[in-house]
């Protein structure tokens, strides 16, 4: 039971973007599309798991001191995996998700999570919170995409339902603004609406 | 001249955090009052430039001759994450006042995806040094122009009375969203 809070908090109560705030970077970079954001939130997701087991199978071995830095090498090793991974068999995604990718480094949820959970539990509770909080930031880069996506080209997973071009600046630096912070907002009042503790 | 265009079209006609989405964080967190996102802003300037220029000279004279350009990220985090150590320590010999003023934002720098991001940049948009200098100023001038903007008008913010649900992160995005949009008059000046 108690695993499976682990697993469902990353999706809505704890969710790093919606909720936390955090990692906005990318998600507003690479959510032009549907498929975009899921693909840049799988590829965050396999850092996070892959990171939070080694972090929390090596907790006892890292000096207190040292432990932001050691951290850091263990993501940016995962995150050097994904990289090589995605440009041989995905080229056109790694191509469009261009930066972003060597940037999920430096992605406030990975380190945090590493921080605040995988080096204080066991392998597999950490295992587990890094898939769920993985999940909840590709449901959210993907809900996010395909809000853009449908106001901005008028598709939906790449099928378009409009003639013409749709409002073309939701595809634009601004509309990424926007969409994410009504988005925001209407998290908040289903929060207010649904959570009261 | 050419370094001039490349400084006008870094800080404003693809300002890296307006449209470029980078250094978001400390954009939407940071900036609540002008004098700090000013310390913000100095801090991060000094930590690009910087890293800028020690990443591109160890990725061409050390990761390229030795075949090893794939380790790049793994490279650059540590080397900007003992940078931002470095200054630290040396600001805090050299200079308290300004320690004390920068204190709380250096360690965050580290973290700040503005500085590995317009390291890479660098590095594979095949410059050479002093382009890749120029292009590291301008950015983290970029980056230092639009937070004090937006500092402004979240200073005016607070005072206006918004809707609860749209409190605090949801209006600061939408407010930078517009602010991006400005932004976009200036796409095609060079």
């Amino acid at each position: 039971m108690n695993q499976w809070k682990n697993l469902t908090k990353g999706f809505f109560k704890e969710n790093p973007i919606l909720v936390l705030i955090l990692g906005t970077c990318p998600a507003l970079g690479t959510t032009t599309s549907g498929i975009n954001g899921l693909s840049m939130g799988l590829a965050t997701t396999f850092v996070l798991v892959g990171s939070n087991i080694f972090i929390s199978l090596l907790k006892d071995f890292i000096p207190d001191k040292v432990r932001i830095p050691s951290f850091i090498v263990v993501i940016a090793s995962f995150v050097i995996v994904v990289e090589l991974v995605m440009r041989a068999y995905l080229p056109e995604l790694f191509n469009t998700l261009g930066i972003f990718i060597p940037l999920i480094v430096v992605n406030c949820i990975v380190l945090g999570r590493a921080e605040a959970f995988a080096c204080k539990n066991t392998v597999l509770s950490s295992a587990i919170d890094g898939l769920g909080m993985g999940l909840g930031f590709a449901m959210a880069l993907f809900i996010l995409g395909t809000i853009r996506e449908i106001l901005g080209s008028g598709s939906v997973l790449g099928h378009k339902f409009i003639a013409g071009d749709g409002m073309l600046v939701f595809i634009l630096a601004p509309g990424a603004f926007i969409a994410l912070g009504y988005l925001i907002m209407a998290v908040n009042q289903l929060k207010k609406k649904y959570l009261k503790d | 001249m050419e370094y001039i265009l490349l400084i006008i079209s870094t800080v404003f006609v693809s300002n890296i955090v307006l449209t470029q989405f980078l250094g978001i964080c400390p954009f939407i967190g940071v900036s609540n009052k002008v004098e700090t996102s000013m310390g913000m802003a100095a801090a991060v300037t000094f930590v690009i430039v910087l890293a800028t220029i020690i990443t591109y000279l160890v990725y061409m004279y050390i990761l390229v001759p030795l075949g090893i350009e794939f380790s790049r990220t793994i490279v650059f985090i540590l080397i900007i994450a003992a940078l931002v150590q470095m200054v630290e320590i040396i600001l805090k010999k050299v200079s308290i006042t300004l320690y004390q003023a920068l204190g709380i934002f250096l360690p965050l720098i580290t973290t700040n995806c503005c500085v590995l991001g317009v390291a890479v940049l660098a590095v594979q948009k095949d410059m050479n040094l002093i382009q890749a200098t120029v292009f590291s100023l301008g950015n983290s001038l970029g980056f230092g122009f639009a937070l004090v903007t937006f500092a402004g008008i979240r200073e005016q913010l607070e005072l206006l009375n918004i809707p609860k649900p749209m409190r605090g992160a949801p209006i600061a995005l939408v407010v930078a969203g517009m602010l991006a949009l400005a932004f976009m008059g200036f796409a095609g000046i060079v």
